[in-house]
């Protein structure tokens, strides 16, 4: 749970669960929201696109990746749309040149930072990320390629890790963690040499916690977790198991 | 009206691209009234020619020959296309990246072999340190990304280069196949 | 068991008396910067030479808390002549004996009417190199915990918060938060249970403000933690400070169990319903940790990584309650404020910026050492007058100040006086307080890579932009600095500088470009002359040309 979802949870059960319903604009659209709403879940119901890589309905936010970054009208700061609440009166921008200009850079950060050959990825068009740079008109990427020489973990019996794919979006960590409750995945070091781990880094087929429940190869965005014996462009995630789930967290919010 | 030169070539990449150029098929025909292939693989010329309109390069910079090339090519081409994931990327090519160059040639030309092993040295281009993505070095008017670049796009490419306009992909190919 | 006013008044009247009673008082500098000089040994000598002459009645031998030119160190003060002694070796520990009461030793004399010293104001330092750290009775004797007497029995919560309100205190940790308000917010906000914390995870290169404050003084944190949780109505704090500090952490533990034991912390404190218990937690060397949600998150015990704000720590913070984050030297100007009224504080100082501000003087300076100037000090003073210029006749370049967070400012504002406001007009921060003075030997994409490179490895890795475009940044810049770059480089520099600024998720992302974007603001002639030129103006950075290809 993140820190603004035990906020808003801790203000309901304090004002006797009556929930304001707000009115603002999203990109000159009128739209009503409940307050704990974020401005994402309030776009997505009003069919207005947000890109996002980190946000996983079913899962905490972490508001991370930047992708999903807004302006808010009169306010210079640029605020992600996962985290932040509507408030009355407000005019969010989510389509500015500013803001397409910044979030094809960012995307153009993460290509850089791994090994992306999505030629040869067993997620090959069925990926967020190479989806990602299709809606967000990313034909190439002018930063430096890092070219980081990293490692595969393909010591589990039906799942493999490649880190080259991986963009540090912890949705493994945090379904692992919320979901699954073994708390398996977390990450290990700091910045650019941030790394997923298994356990205490140990071998994925050694973790003694590990379940092997598969669902964070389900909901990993791109082929850094997959299934084994899947070849090129083989690997399409089954994500729907997360609305049920999703209700579960539901009921144990109300 | 004087027809579209057009040069295509491939630097370290797998003539995929080229392939899929070919599968314009017919619309390769008809658009034969307008343009000119003047150099490629797919022609019989020795030299890069002056005055190219546009050049599609295919596969990324690896070896100093490609460097001196798509040097030349920048300098004699009015429109240069990043043509498909290796030049765009440098894509598979540049998975040798992670290790040394002489690391790479050992394992080549040397463990992986069965008799004869050996590191050619002489007549062959030097691979440079790392291989890098074509707009590294030169500059490039149009990405076309894409393992390969699937026929519609391309065939979309030359139209609006045509048509006198430079394209707008976005939607039109992506990463990877 | 509690304290009464008398017991209190009686504690410094018994350690005023005991100090009367030596004919001379020696005090030998044990902060870190002379430790490193041994003054732990010249110390020892010190009390051997008093015992082995049988002077332990009339002289006293004890170890303070920093003397601020800690370029000349291990110092030594003897009262009540006032003599300073500078670089002093364990085999001057018999003449210094000898000595005194008669002539003072020419060779060791250090002259107290130096700028370093004269032009000083001391507000937060005014007990460091005069009180022993780690007696208890020695800050009584200076007034210490008379403040929070004060606000318990005689002022409510709001009354203190409008005292320091009414100072104009701003938060001493960078951004200079308004103090006052940010207790208000706390206050106001509706819990059972609310925290107070200490941020001394002091992390700045260069920077030992904080962490000379937490060694020379540490009940005077301890007190303004205290005023503050009876301010906002909280009754537990928490002191975050960093693993790297271990004296520090040693005197803060001395100093509370003291405390404890003395009962101005704990139950009922002054006989008052008033109770506060402070904890001594140990951040794991992380810089970000000093960023206020990655700092709570770590003393949770979970991995100390920020997260987005709002809500803010004063809504919900530690354990999800409300929660006060101030810096050490914050908290340690809280008991001034109430012992001499915020009237007092609001003189010192400019308009927006009240009171004084300790800096951590480094580089090519002739006196480096800790400082303590009013608010609005010209720049020029504080390098030429109280740093002494710069050595070896060099010209001075630019200051560093704000630490990775700030920036570089030149030659043409040395005319400017040192508060909030100035120092973000010339692009640069306050900071916590580090100063590094750089002259013509210093190369400014040199020094913008440095910080890079800080931040590049400080990085938490949460967020993309500061993740991967520090290390973009860096690879850059190290681009520029060997002579690889072409002119586009440059705008990508720039263009990663604004991105990381607007979209970075936490503050160390978002100032982490200010030292390249004020370099290439003030400098960036030095940056074309690395990438047209290929030479290194200060001739600081090795360029090798890249080997030409072909």
């Amino acid at each position: 749970m993140t820190a603004a979802d035990a906020f808003s949870r801790k203000k309901s059960n304090t004002e006797a669960r009556s929930v304001r319903i707000l009115t603002f604009k999203i990109d000159d659209r009128d739209v009503s929201a409940r307050e704990d709403e974020t401005i994402l879940a309030v776009a997505r119901q009003n069919n207005i696109y947000i890109p996002t890589l980190c946000h996983l309905d079913g899962l905490s936010e972490r508001g991370a990746c930047r992708l999903c970054i807004v302006e808010i009208k009169g306010s210079p700061k640029l605020v992600p749309a996962c985290v932040t609440r509507g408030r009355e009166g407000i005019e969010v921008i989510t389509n500015s040149e500013r803001i397409a200009d910044y979030r094809r850079k960012i995307l153009e950060l993460i290509f850089t930072e791994r090994n992306h050959v999505c030629s040869v990825c067993v997620s090959n068009g069925h990926c967020e990320l190479q989806q990602l740079a299709v809606n967000l008109g990313m034909t190439h990427v002018h930063y430096d390629y890092l070219y980081p020489r990293l490692a595969i973990d393909a010591s589990h019996e039906r799942f493999s890790l490649d880190h080259d794919r991986c963009v540090l979006c912890l949705r493994c960590v945090r379904v692992c963690d919320e979901i699954e409750g073994a708390h398996t995945w977390d990450v290990m070091k700091r910045g650019i040499n941030s790394r997923v781990i298994t356990d205490l880094n140990q071998p994925w087929g050694s973790s003694s916690t590990c379940t092997g429940c598969g669902k964070c190869v389900q909901v990993c965005p791109t082929g850094a977790l997959s299934e084994k014996g899947k070849s090129v462009a083989e690997m399409v995630k089954r994500r729907q198991f997360l609305p049920y789930l999703q209700l579960m967290r539901g009921v144990d919010r109300e | 009206m004087s027809k579209m030169r057009i040069a295509t070539t491939w630097l370290d990449g797998c003539s995929g691209c080229h392939m899929s150029l070919l599968d314009l098929d017919d619309r390769l025909a008809d658009m034969a009234q307008q343009i000119e292939i003047v150099y490629g693989p797919l022609v019989d010329a020795l030299e890069f020619p002056e005055a190219v309109d546009v050049a599609l390069v295919e596969g990324a910079v690896s070896s100093d020959a490609d460097v001196k090339k798509v040097r030349l090519i920048r300098e004699r081409s009015k429109i240069l296309v990043s043509f498909g994931d290796c030049a765009v990327t440098s894509n598979v090519p540049a998975m040798r990246n992670e290790f040394r160059v002489q690391e790479v040639l050992q394992r080549g030309y040397e463990e992986n072999v069965s008799c004869h092993g050996q590191i050619p040295g002489v007549g062959v281009p030097a691979l440079m340190p790392q291989v890098r993505p074509v707009h590294e070095y030169v500059e490039v008017d149009v990405f076309l990304p894409g393992c390969p670049p699937p026929a519609d796009a391309i065939f979309f490419l030359l139209s609006e280069l045509l048509q006198g306009r430079i394209p707008d992909l976005t939607g039109k190919s992506r990463f990877g196949a | 068991m509690t304290l009464s006013l008398e017991e209190l008044q009686q504690i410094a009247r018994i350690e005023k008396d005991r100090r009367e009673g030596f004919q001379h008082r020696i005090k030998i500098c044990v902060a870190a910067g002379c430790l490193s000089c041994q003054s732990a040994t010249l110390k020892e000598a010190m009390e051997k030479e008093v015992s082995r002459r049988g002077m332990e009645n009339w002289v006293d031998v004890k170890g303070v808390g920093c003397l601020g030119l800690c370029t000349a160190g291990p110092l030594v003060f003897v009262e009540p002549d006032g003599i300073l002694y500078q670089g002093v070796k364990v085999s001057d520990a018999g003449p210094i004996i000898e000595s005194l009461g008669a002539e003072p030793i020419d060779a060791l004399h250090c002259s107290t009417d130096l700028p370093f010293f004269a032009r000083q104001h001391k507000v937060v330092l005014e007990n460091c190199g005069r009180i022993d750290p780690e007696r208890i009775e020695d800050y009584i004797a200076e007034g210490g915990y008379y403040a929070l007497y004060q606000a318990l029995r005689n002022m409510t919560p709001r009354e203190v918060i409008q005292e320091i309100t009414r100072g104009g205190l701003r938060g001493r940790g960078g951004a200079g938060y308004p103090t006052g308000l940010k207790w208000t917010t706390v206050a106001k906000a509706v819990n059972a249970t609310k925290y107070v914390i200490c941020n001394a995870d002091e992390g700045d290169p260069g920077a030992f403000m904080d962490r000379s404050v937490l060694e020379s003084d540490p009940h005077r944190v301890l007190e303004g933690m205290a005023i503050a949780a009876y301010a906002v109505g909280a009754a537990q704090g928490f002191i975050y400070v960093r693993a790297e500090y271990p004296l520090a952490v040693k005197r803060l533990r001395t100093a509370i169990a003291h405390a404890e034991r003395l009962g101005v912390l704990g139950n009922g404190i002054f006989n008052t319903r008033f109770r506060f218990d402070v904890r001594v937690r140990l951040g794991a060397g992380a810089f970000v940790c000093g960023e206020e949600t990655a700092l709570m998150a770590s003393i949770e015990g979970r991995l100390g990584k920020p997260r987005p704000r709002p809500p803010y720590p004063a809504e919900y913070g530690l354990w999800g309650c409300p929660t006060l984050i101030n810096n050490v030297e914050t908290f340690a100007n809280v008991a001034p404020i109430i012992r001499n009224g915020g009237a007092w504080f609001a003189g010192i100082g400019t308009e927006t910026s009240k009171g004084t501000k300790v800096f951590a003087l480094a580089g090519r300076v002739n006196h480096t050492g800790l400082i303590e100037v009013p608010m609005g000090t010209m720049l020029r003073d504080i390098v030429f007058e109280i740093g002494g210029g710069i050595p070896r006749g060099g010209r001075f370049k630019a200051v560093q100040t704000g630490g990775p967070s700030g920036g570089c400012i030149p030659e043409q504002y040395l005319d400017m006086p040192v508060d909030y406001e100035s120092l973000a007009e010339a692009g640069s921060i306050m900071g916590s307080g580090g100063m590094i003075i750089m002259d013509e030997s210093s190369c400014m994409v040199d020094v913008a890579k440095f910080f890079m490179e800080f931040c590049m490895s400080e990085s938490c890795g949460k967020c993309v932009p500061c993740r991967v475009g520090t290390t973009q940044l860096y690879h850059l810049l190290c681009k520029i600095t060997s002579g690889a770059a072409q002119p586009s480089d440059l705008d990508k520099i720039e263009e990663l500088c604004d991105l990381v600024k607007n979209t970075a998720l936490c503050g160390l992302g978002q100032t982490a470009p200010n030292p390249v974007m004020s370099t290439l603001h003030y400098f960036r002639d030095e940056y074309t002359a690395h990438i047209e030129d290929k030479v290194c103006p200060a001739k600081a950075c090795k360029m090798q040309p890249a080997k030409e290809v072909v």
